[in-house]
């Protein structure tokens, strides 16, 4: 297949009209040593027919959560997607548009992302939301980087009840810029509160948390945290899962000035780790400070409502070295698929949807409680760990029968129910473990 | 102006049910006692119908590459074929859980191992990251990899980076994330890097220099390799911001002209679409040297099986949460299987042809900065149209957009005055470019006969000119 | 660019103004920045009682499409900020001369020597130009 329009003859009307002969007179003021002079070694092109082919045998060699029951969250979930959502995001008109800078041409675009950030500001009760970072993980590390910014302090407070993954980034992006990362340690699924609090001093950037934790487990001392850390002129940092949002106290409720998280959830395939969607939203106080674009109403010259881009003198294309974030793409078309997903559910739905999850999780924990397993009395919203002699052979007893096993966390299984979740599978899921554990 | 999803809200409307339960219900208030939220968020509440026409009336002012040609230069608004998004939703692909058991996910890894191999090939380069969601976090990426190596040499000396002054704004933005100071490197008078500046830069300070080729201006660095040798011998590393890849993939490679590292934006060079901003995806590629330092995991190859290798000596860590945007990796291999090694060159050789042009037949009406042999795009001015009839690159650019054309880049790069930076891609027609240019002549004409003209547009789109300054000075970021 | 120089006032080469009152250097930006500037869409104050070093970056004032830093020319300690400024950032594009930015207690008055008078920073402009 070619996608290059112009066959042979006009190529060469077009070289002619220039006074040129051979389209490789176009390329001489590259050095002669840098040609390649051979073709790549890509293979033979594919037509459409035989790549059809190609995509399918590669997507038939992996196991589709369509097929099999998937108890796996961790921080990617397997809920429900509603057929309009993969609709609109069909529309070509969104899908092959670049970031509306024109907003003559975009507003389409722009109030699709107006609409995502009033979304987000109403589920997190924050003032304030950008048009989508690229991911849950890489949220927070930009979140502990406008708080170190926005105190001039250096440090960072993070629970160790935060998704791994989510500290990884924070690691890697905190090293470049030269934040200190001190990790709290936890104790059966929950942080150290104690210890949080101990460390927060006139040195603390934020304190960092992560709710329900990635153990799913409810963390009961979000409010003293708050407390200290405004107490020193710190920032609250809270990283949230979207539908817990449904029914949980919001970041706001929280005190939080900073709300993250993935928002996979909101209507985003899994898609083996990404595209996924960063959601970023904070107080009023660092509206000036939040990385990446940003939507907001304004006026056209007939006094018509329009949407632009807004408070670019942030970014990277005009702060240059300045700006607090070098964010550029984003995941404008997830974001998008969020909007369409919430607008579908609406606020009964989301509730519903997280009342379902709580209670299949409510029903395997209790199933898994008569049976004998080990588990944290802690309150959870949609998954918990699950302690386990062999935890590796559990999922490959699980799969034998057809079931995707939990995440891996060393002595437990950690499992998540979303609401795709039904009793047969769930009874199905206890009995393989039963099993395993017998 | 469409309403806002939320002004069509009527409460009760509802688009969503669940099937009925068949587990017991709880008692909130028990197991989740001082957790819970006082009330719903504020979410609106729209029949299904409704929320169909509501984005579908969205999606009519929307304008995408499928709407029409999009010369917008830097972004490589190329076509987006269609089989590609097909297979991306693909049970198979889309329904992966990242993870999964390694068994069940190989045709996955195979797709991801394959497509690193793929770019290696294309590049010159040794091995890829495919984590980089973006290639301004692709940049970041490679920032960090420099700052490693460095480091790893116990040299904390270099804390210098080097960027020319025609560069993309990510580029001194990801220089200062990563703790660099930064130091700008002039253009020459012929547009491309100035070696005799750049030598005066040099010193056991510099930590890289992040170029981009061809560069902003469309132009080939054509002192390429003396700037490497010159960056190598300061004990540099050669940053490649392969925004522009599309202007010589195939006939030159980033790994030949002596670059240590490479970041590239699969949704600009390999076709897969910009989502109104993204999602993109933008691997990282490095020399032997570098391998050991790559974020982890990377996608390697045992006794037959893909896996995830995390034995990655020093690596930096990681920049996303799991293996990258895999959605994305999945249409720019599709892309790069249905073009092949041909393919893509002819790609590469007609966007460079289609460039010049509309270089060539627009140089009569627009002052062309740096007239000559561009690459995949150029930089017109309106220089000429501003001083002689007050009418900017804004102007031309609004009325562009009453012609029925998505406008190019304009003010960019930042040294040239009243700048429109024009790319065209491989994708458009001769005809398409005829259209264009026939836009481009008639507007110039009418700048100099009905300069208000050009300066109300445009007056053929959903809405006028946006008031900017009150959105910055009174922001209003949400609804209600 | 006919721009407005008003006599009796301290300026800098980073077009600031500094009107001074007893020990305290009232500190705004000229006619020919805010022109340069554009339509002003927000200013960065500094916090009270923080301390500076004179040409230190005090703050941020913002255009729609640019950015720039505003710098004390006089080392010292803010004792107020012009807070209206959040509010009506665009006064410092109506009256520039009338709304000062921040004042400072300055610590070393001789620093006001360096800088230029109405006259010399007239000719300074035009250099500019």
């Amino acid at each position: 297949m070619a996608y290059t329009p112009n066959p042979p003859q006009v190529v060469r009307e077009m070289l002619g009209s220039m006074g040129l002969r051979d389209i490789n007179e176009l390329f001489i003021d590259i050095p002669e040593e840098l040609h390649l002079n051979r073709e790549l070694d890509l293979g033979e092109s594919l037509s459409e027919l035989e790549l059809r082919k190609k995509m399918n045998e590669l997507a038939r060699k992996n196991v589709s959560i369509d097929d099999c029951p998937c108890f796996l969250g961790a921080g990617a979930y397997d809920h429900y997607i509603p057929a309009v959502v993969e609709h609109v995001l069909s529309r070509s008109e969104f899908v092959t548009a670049y970031t509306p800078y024109q907003a003559e041409l975009s507003q389409g675009v722009l109030q699709s992302i107006f609409e995502y950030q009033s979304m987000i500001c109403s589920l997190t009760g924050m003032e304030v939301c950008n048009a989508s970072m690229l991911d849950g993980g890489s949220s927070l590390a930009e979140a502990c980087s406008l708080a170190v910014d926005a105190t001039r302090r250096k440090k960072i407070l993070a629970a160790g009840t935060i998704n791994p993954r989510y500290l990884k980034v924070l690691h890697t992006y905190a090293h470049g810029k030269g934040i200190e990362v001190a990790t709290i340690p936890d104790h059966d699924g929950l942080f150290d509160a104690d210890e949080m609090i101990k460390m927060i001093d006139k040195d603390t950037a934020a304190a960092v948390i992560q709710f329900p934790n990635f153990y799913g487990f409810l963390e009961p001392e979000i409010e003293k945290i708050e407390a200290a850390v405004h107490k020193v002129k710190g920032l609250l940092i809270i990283a949230v899962d979207p539908i817990s949002l449904g029914i949980l106290k919001s970041p706001a409720d929280w005190g939080a000035d900073i709300a993250v998280g993935e928002g996979q959830s909101l209507g985003n395939p899994l898609s083996f780790g990404g595209p996924y969607l960063g959601f970023f939203a904070a107080n009023k106080k660092l509206m000036r400070r939040v990385p990446g674009r940003l939507v907001g109403e304004t006026k056209d010259l007939d006094g018509k409502r329009a949407f632009v881009l807004t408070l670019q003198a942030r970014e990277q294309h005009i702060r240059r070295e300045k700006a607090s974030s070098n964010i550029c793409s984003n995941e404008a078309l997830c974001a998008l698929a969020a909007a369409v997903y919430l607008s579908i559910v609406g606020p009964k739905g989301l509730r519903s949807i997280a009342v379902r999850c709580h209670e299949l999780a409510c029903y395997a924990r209790s199933r898994l409680q008569d049976a004998g397993f080990s588990l944290y009395q802690v309150p959870f919203f949609k998954e918990f760990p699950v302690r386990l002699s062999d935890p590796l052979a559990a999922n490959s007893a699980l799969l034998k029968e057809g079931i995707i096993g939990g995440y891996e966390l060393g002595d437990a299984l950690l499992f998540a129910f979303t609401e795709k979740r039904t009793k047969k599978e769930i009874d199905k899921m206890v009995d393989v473990l039963k099993g395993v554990q017998a | 102006m469409s309403k806002l999803i939320f002004e069509r809200s009527v409460p009760g409307s509802s688009a969503f049910s669940l099937p009925e339960g068949d587990v017991p219900s709880v008692e909130l208030q028990d197991s989740l006692q001082g957790f819970l939220r006082e009330s719903d968020p504020p979410l609106p509440e729209v029949s299904e119908v409704e929320v169909v026409r509501h984005f579908t009336e969205l999606s009519t002012k929307a304008f995408g590459v499928d709407s029409g040609m999009y010369p917008l230069g830097s972004c490589t608004m190329k076509y987006n074929p269609k089989i590609n998004e097909w297979a991306a939703r693909l049970p198979g692909i889309a329904g992966l859980h990242p993870d999964q058991p390694e068994e069940t996910v190989q045709g996955a890894l195979e797709l991801m191992y394959e497509l690193e191999q793929m770019l290696c090939e294309i590049t010159g380069m040794n091995r890829y990251t495919l984590q980089p969601a973006s290639g301004a976090h692709g940049e970041m990426t490679g920032a960090s990899l420099i700052k490693a190596y460095h480091e790893q040499r116990q040299d904390f000396r270099r804390k210098k980076m080097v960027v020319p002054d025609s560069s993309h704004g990510t580029n001194p933005a990801t220089a200062h994330m990563l703790g660099f100071e930064l130091v700008e490197v002039r253009s020459n008078e012929r547009g491309l890097v100035d070696v005799d500046d750049l030598c005066s830069l040099m010193s056991d300070e510099i930590a890289g220099l992040m170029l981009t080729n061809p560069n902003t201006l469309g132009l080939f660095e054509e002192e390429i390799l003396e700037i490497s040798k010159v960056v190598h011998e300061a004990g540099g590393l050669l940053y490649y911001d392969g925004a522009n890849l599309n202007a010589v993939m195939g006939v030159a490679r980033p790994g030949d002209m002596g670059f240590d590292i490479v970041h590239l934006n699969l949704h600009k060079t390999f076709g897969t679409p910009h989502g109104g901003g993204g999602p993109g995806a933008g691997p990282v590629g490095v020399k032997e040297f570098l391998v050991d330092l790559l974020p982890i995991p990377l996608v390697g190859k045992k006794d037959g099986q893909y896996c995830l290798d995390y034995d990655v000596p020093h690596s930096i860590g990681k920049v996303q949460s799991f293996y990258g945007n895999f959605g994305v990796m999945a249409k720019a291999y599709a892309y790069i299987k249905a073009l092949g090694g041909k393919g893509i060159r002819e790609a590469c050789r007609h966007a460079v042809l289609n460039a010049n042009y509309l270089r060539h037949n627009l140089s009569d009406f627009y002052e062309i900065t740096y007239d000559r042999l561009c690459k995949h795009e150029f930089v017109a001015s309106a220089v000429r149209q501003k001083k002689e009839c007050g009418v900017t690159a804004l102007d031309v650019a609004k009325r562009l957009i009453d012609y029925g054309y998505h406008p190019p880049t304009i003010y960019f790069p930042l040294i040239v005055d009243e700048g429109l930076m024009i790319e065209p891609t491989e994708t458009e027609t001769k005809e398409r470019l005829d259209g264009f240019i026939e836009a481009m002549q008639e507007i110039a004409k009418e700048a100099k006969e009905n300069p208000e003209l050009v300066k109300e547009a445009p007056t053929n789109a959903p809405i006028r000119r946006v008031d900017e300054v009150t959105a910055a000075r009174r922001p209003i970021l949400k609804w209600k | 660019m006919a721009t407005e120089i008003k006599e009796g006032l301290y300026y800098s080469d980073e077009h600031e103004w500094v009107r001074v009152d007893e020990d305290n250097a009232n500190i705004g930006i000229t006619d020919y920045a805010q022109h340069q500037l554009g339509d002003i869409v927000f200013v960065e104050l500094p916090d009270l009682d923080s301390e500076f070093d004179a040409e230190e970056s005090i703050g941020v004032i913002e255009s729609v499409k640019a950015v720039s830093d505003m710098h004390t020319p006089v080392s010292g300690t803010v004792t107020a900020v012009n807070e209206g400024l959040d509010d009506v950032p665009e006064s410092l594009n109506s009256n520039p001369y009338e709304e000062h930015i921040v004042v400072i207690k300055m610590s070393d008055r001789s620093e006001l020597d360096k800088l230029m008078n109405a006259k010399e920073y007239a000719d300074f402009c035009e250099k500019e130009e």
